[in-house]
Parts: C-alpha cells; sequence; structure tokens
C-alpha cells in the first residue's frame, strides 16, 4: 500500500495545477460548510455565555425574545418601562432573592448606557457562572461616577478619571442633543468577559435620572441647563421607571409560579421571560435559516467532491498509455483501481485539511471584529470534533467517489493489455 | 535441458467477435535464447506478446510460459507471472511521466516483492548498476523528469526496468523503431549483453529483418501465423 501510496501522491504532483485547482474547490467547499455551522454554534454558545444565574428578566409586555434581546445583549429598544413601585414591589416578593433594575436609552459614542444599582454587579453573571470583575477602580462612588466595559476603554482609550459626557438616545453619537452640561467620570473598568457588557457604560440609576432633570416632556427643556448640578444632587433621583429587572429566586423550583404570578400581575401589566427559554425560542426562529444554510453548503460540498471526480475521469483518456506501463510492470488489476482511489482519496483529504485551515484562520482573523459588531465571542477555542469528523467523511466519500474512475480505468486497462498505441 | 520458456501449441486468439488474428501451430524459445521474431503490424504480435504476457488469454491452444500454462492459469496469477519473472520494453512511450529516472526503473519492485529481493538489498543501486551498463552513466539524469530525456535515453532506461530484479524473461516491441540505425545496434547490443549476464531469455519482436543476425535465433511471425493479414 506504502508502494502505491507514493505512486498515486507522484502522479498528483505531475497534475498540479488540476490538482490543485481541485483541491481548492474541495476546501473552499468544506471551509463554507464548517464556517456556517461554526458561525451558527459559535453564536449559539456566545450568546448563551452572555448570561447566568439570572432566573427571570421582567419588563414591560413585548415579544419574548425582543425583551431579551434589549435587556441583555443591547439589541433593540424597549417600547415601555416599568414603574420604580411595580419594580420594588417585585424585589420584595419573598421568593425573590435579589431583583436588579436597569434603565437603557442613553449611549456614549455609540456605546448603549446602562444605569443600574450597585447589586448589578453582585448579581449578574455571566458564562459559566463568573462575576463581573473590576480590572481597575471602584463601582459608583459619586453620583456621576461610570463603570466602562473593557472594550470601551480599549476602543476609547478611557482609563480612570476620564471624563464623559452621555448622548440622549441610542442614535449616532454627536448629534448634539446631550447631556453636555452633566459630565461623568471614569471610575471603574471592567474586566473583558465576551459578553456585551464589554461594550456598555454603566452609572447609577440615580445618575440617570439626574441628567433627565428638565426631560420630563420626553424632550429637552430649554431651561433644564439652567439647573446646577450641585442643585440636583440634592433632589430625590429615586428614578420613576426602570426598563427591566434581572430577578433571582430563591429556590430554583419556583420559577414557574413566581413567572405566572408576575405575567398575570394585578397592577401593571409585566412580563418575565427565563432567559434560557427565550434563547430557545430565538434559534427556533433561525433555526429554519440555519437548517437551509447548511443544506445548501452540504450540496456545495457534493458539489466540490463531483469536481474530484470529474478531475479524475477527464485526466484518464491521457493516461491510458501510463496504465497499461503500470500493468506490463506487473501492477495487478486492483492496483490500478487502488492508486485512482487513492488519488481521488488524497485530493479530498488535502481539500478538506485546507478547508478546515482556512475557516480557522479566517475565524481567527474576523472574530475580534464580530465581537465588537455584535458583542460575541464567536468560534473560541482551536479546531475540535466536527472538523476531524468533516475531514474523515469528505475524505471517505472522495475514497468512495474514486471507485468510478477507478473501475473505468481498471476496465480498461484489461481490455487494453498491453498494446495501446498513442 | 530446462524446460521452454515460452512453448505455444494450436495457439488461437480472436477479439470479442471480431476475426481471427492469431492462429499459429507451434512456437518455443528455450532458456537462455535470444529470439529475434519478424512481424510487420498486422501480423498479430502485439497480440502474441499480449498472450505471452498473459494480459489476453487464448480462445484455444496451449501457451506455458516459465513452466506455467497460461490459458489454464487465473488472471491473478498470471499477473504475479508477469511482475515477478517478466520484463517488458515497449516500442516508446514506455515511462511512467512522473517518475523519476530512477524511480520508473524500480517500478516493478514496487509490484513484486521477489523482485525486490532479487534486486538486492541496494536496489538504488542495482538500478544506477544497470543504467551504467546500458549506457547511463551520467549521475545528474538519474533524478530527472523522463520527458527531459532523448527517445534513445528512455528506451535504454525501460530496458533497465525490464532487467531489474533479474526476470528469467524479457519481451521487447518494437523498441528500437524509434531509434536510429546506430543507436539501435548499440541498444541491441546492450541489451543483449545485460541479458546474457543475467541468464534471461529475450524475445525481441520488431517489423526490421535487418536486425536478425544480432540474435541467437530468428523466427518469422508471418509464416507462423494463419489468420495474419498480410502486410
Amino acid at each position: 500500500m506504502t508502494a502505491l501510496f507514493s505512486l498515486a501522491w507522484a502522479s498528483l504532483l505531475n497534475r498540479k495545477g488540476s490538482v490543485i485547482l481541485t483541491i481548492v474547490a474541495v476546501a473552499l467547499s468544506v471551509a463554507l460548510f464548517l464556517g456556517v455551522e461554526k458561525a451558527r454554534s459559535g453564536a449559539r454558545e456566545g450568546f448563551e455565555n452572555t448570561i447566568s444565574g439570572t432566573d427571570l428578566i421582567v419588563g414591560a409586555p413585548t415579544g419574548t425574545v425582543n425583551l431579551l434581546l434589549y435587556s441583555v445583549f443591547r439589541m433593540g429598544s424597549a417600547t415601555a418601562e416599568v414603574s420604580w413601585p411595580t419594580y420594588r414591589q417585585i424585589a420584595e416578593r419573598p421568593d425573590v432573592a435579589w431583583a436588579v433594575p436597569i434603565a437603557l436609552g442613553d449611549s456614549h459614542r455609540g456605546y448603549r448606557v446602562m444605569g443600574t444599582s450597585t447589586d448589578y454587579f453582585q448579581h449578574y453573571k455571566y458564562g459559566g457562572g463568573q462575576l463581573l470583575e473590576l480590572a481597575e477602580g471602584t463601582i459608583f462612588d459619586d453620583l456621576f461616577d461610570a463603570v466602562i466595559g473593557a472594550d470601551v476603554a480599549r476602543e476609547l482609550g478611557y482609563e480612570i478619571g476620564t471624563p464623559l459626557i452621555l448622548t440622549h438616545g441610542i442614535g449616532a453619537a454627536d448629534l448634539g442633543s446631550g447631556h453636555e452640561n452633566r459630565p461623568f467620570r471614569v471610575s471603574g473598568i471592567l474586566r473583558s468577559t465576551g459578553t456585551p457588557v464589554d461594550r456598555t457604560v454603566h452609572v447609577s440609576l440615580e445618575a440617570i435620572t439626574a441628567i433627565h432633570v428638565g426631560w420630563e416632556t420626553g424632550a429637552k427643556n430649554p431651561l433644564a441647563d439652567s439647573i446646577p448640578t450641585e442643585m440636583i444632587r440634592s433632589f430625590d433621583l429615586t428614578p420613576k421607571t426602570v426598563t427591566a429587572i434581572f430577578v433571582g429566586l430563591e429556590r430554583k423550583g419556583t420559577i414557574l409560579t413566581t413567572r405566572r404570578q408576575i405575567n398575570t400581575n394585578r397592577g401593571e401589566p409585566l412580563m418575565a421571560i427565563i432567559p434560557g427559554e427565550a434563547l430557545r425560542e430565538l434559534w427556533g426562529v433561525t433555526s429554519i435559516a440555519e437548517r437551509a444554510l447548511l443544506a445548501v453548503s452540504g450540496f456545495v460540498i457534493a458539489v466540490g467532491l463531483v469536481s474530484i471526480l470529474t478531475s479524475i475521469l477527464t485526466s484518464l483518456n491521457e493516461r491510458r498509455r501510463e496504465m497499461s506501463i503500470l500493468r506490463a510492470t506487473g501492477a495487478r488489476p486492483g492496483h490500478i483501481f487502488s492508486l485512482l482511489v487513492l488519488e481521488s482519496g488524497l485530493i479530498g483529504f488535502m481539500g478538506a485539511l485546507i478547508g478546515i485551515v482556512i475557516v480557522h484562520g479566517v475565524f481567527a482573523a474576523v472574530a475580534p471584529m464580530l465581537q465588537a459588531r455584535y458583542g460575541v465571542a464567536f468560534g473560541a477555542g482551536g479546531p475540535g470534533l466536527l472538523d476531524l469528523y468533516v475531514l474523515g467523511a469528505v475524505t471517505l466519500a472522495a475514497l468512495v467517489i474514486g471507485a468510478v474512475p477507478a473501475v473505468a480505468a481498471m476496465r480498461r486497462s484489461l481490455a487494453d493489455g498491453l498494446s495501446v498505441r498513442l | 535441458m530446462a524446460d521452454p520458456v515460452i512453448d505455444i501449441e494450436g495457439l488461437r486468439f480472436a477479439w470479442k467477435s471480431g476475426p481471427q488474428v492469431l492462429d499459429m501451430d507451434a512456437f518455443r524459445v528455450e532458456a537462455g535464447e535470444r529470439v529475434f521474431l519478424r512481424g510487420p503490424s498486422g501480423s498479430g504480435k502485439s497480440t502474441l506478446l499480449g498472450l505471452i504476457a498473459g494480459v489476453l488469454q487464448p480462445q484455444a491452444g496451449r501457451i506455458s510460459v516459465l513452466g506455467e500454462d497460461m490459458s489454464k492459469l487465473p488472471a491473478a496469477q498470471r499477473d504475479r507471472l508477469r511482475a515477478d519473472r517478466m520484463g517488458v520494453i515497449f516500442q516508446m512511450f514506455n515511462l511512467v511521466p512522473y517518475l523519476s529516472v530512477t524511480g520508473n526503473v524500480l517500478l516493478p519492485l514496487r509490484f513484486s516483492p521477489a523482485r525486490r529481493k532479487a534486486a538486492g538489498n541496494d536496489p538504488q543501486a542495482e538500478a544506477r548498476r544497470l543504467l551504467a551498463r546500458l549506457g547511463l552513466t551520467d549521475e545528474s539524469l538519474l533524478e530527472r523528469r523522463v520527458s527531459d530525456l532523448s527517445v534513445g535515453q528512455q528506451q535504454r532506461v525501460a530496458a533497465a526496468r525490464a532487467l531489474i530484479g533479474s526476470p528469467s524473461l524479457v519481451i521487447a516491441d518494437e523498441p528500437t523503431s524509434a531509434l536510429d540505425a546506430d543507436a539501435r545496434d548499440r541498444f541491441i547490443n546492450l541489451l543483449s549483453e545485460e541479458v546474457e549476464r543475467s541468464g534471461a531469455s529475450l524475445l525481441f519482436v520488431s517489423h526490421d529483418a535487418s536486425l536478425a543476425g544480432l540474435f541467437t535465433r530468428a523466427a518469422d511471425l508471418t509464416a507462423m501465423n494463419r489468420a495474419g493479414a498480410p502486410a
């Protein structure tokens, strides 16, 4: 077999040009398939790693997926808010261990600003249950302190003490409709988490209230800026509303009951979601498109395999002479068969291998960009079992497909005997 | 006296549903003989060589090669016999284009453990020795692509390949038709010497009757083959 293997290898080298093209075709098809699958599982993993330890998320009634997206992933925005008294009611329920309110709606140079309490840093968990950690500085000491995520600090070059101005709304920055006269300063920088937290500016709920003094009508009162900041500090800055509430329960067993009770709340209409369940709903929506994409990329692999078949079949005519030389020097029909099957398998193997390398290269190159744009860490980890399966499956399929030209060559070499003339 | 290397009796062969191409009474090559077989194109010589090499099987008659009855031997064993004990030289395009000169010479050893054993501990050295005996002494030639070689050089590489691992029978099918007269005679002499040295028998087929004098015996296929089309 090793004798044939080196023969097959030499034969492929001799037809480098067309063989390389075929390998590229297989490599690209494998890269596409793996890319789709890795993007899919990477996105899921990234999303699923973003929140853990939070049993329920409560907000104003909206879509399950929508509430999850804006409260946890900072995508989209809330259409309604939850009043402060309602938040207090939920926080005081006997089955609730902790309830962290969050207020969204402002931004800083394209990064979302989230108002919350210091409890957030004690209860919000990501990944396998890790708490947020400060890389440096402290959580809110002063009313106008901000704790920024690792990406915000890195990309904007902010350090402890850097002043920053919030922008009203989440549109593009520098529209001027801002909170220019209420500057914040960076008091703490969080360690990188690979979640949207890295791209969030955290301030206290009271600060959110403070910068919106004079905004009670929804737009800025021309006199708002005339209220001195020092005076605002003496106001009661308890928020009127919050955007959503992260809830941890005393006992996990009550989760369904608690959710039902919140959903059927007699006062203000509310919606409570279980993060994992909402994620599954999101996957349910995306899985149809995912499956279609996987099917298409699977067919592209089939096309790649057919290109192996084509390239070997078309080479057979010009290799007739070669086959009869091999026969004359003692090759049995089985040798001819194995030679061509090996060539096909080698092309498939190298194509798949290169495809895997391409996918990992591309993901390594674009992962930071994807993380910057979507706040989700893609394709963490090197080659996995899936790559191995694909490598094996494509090689095997190429070996099987190689039987077609192999049988043709074997038959022909039997019929030709030693007498092929060119 | 040893068994004849080739022993043919009443041999008949036709391609599937085609006319008879070979119909001959008797032909023998004794051990150690170097036989010239004259046969113009269309005389059935390629068919005869195919039968002797064991890639074809006759419809009738008996053909025994190296003591084996080829008409009764299964295909796999005929292949094995050829791999182990025969060397074949074609008219031209003898070499596998993607192997080096030595790679081509060593090719039979890939398919036959017996030949590998017979070639000794250092097949590379044996290949170089044979090539040198056949006048290819230039070391730089050995790793060159075979397509860079002249036709004469290619035929000598083919001869070295047919001789490696000491086969008992060398079959040559018009190996000199592409060579000029000088190169042709030199090639035949070198081939004959090496065949003799290794104790093999040689069956050399050509349309060129003027070569007959270079061999121990000459025969004429047109005369022997009743089915042969007039040349």
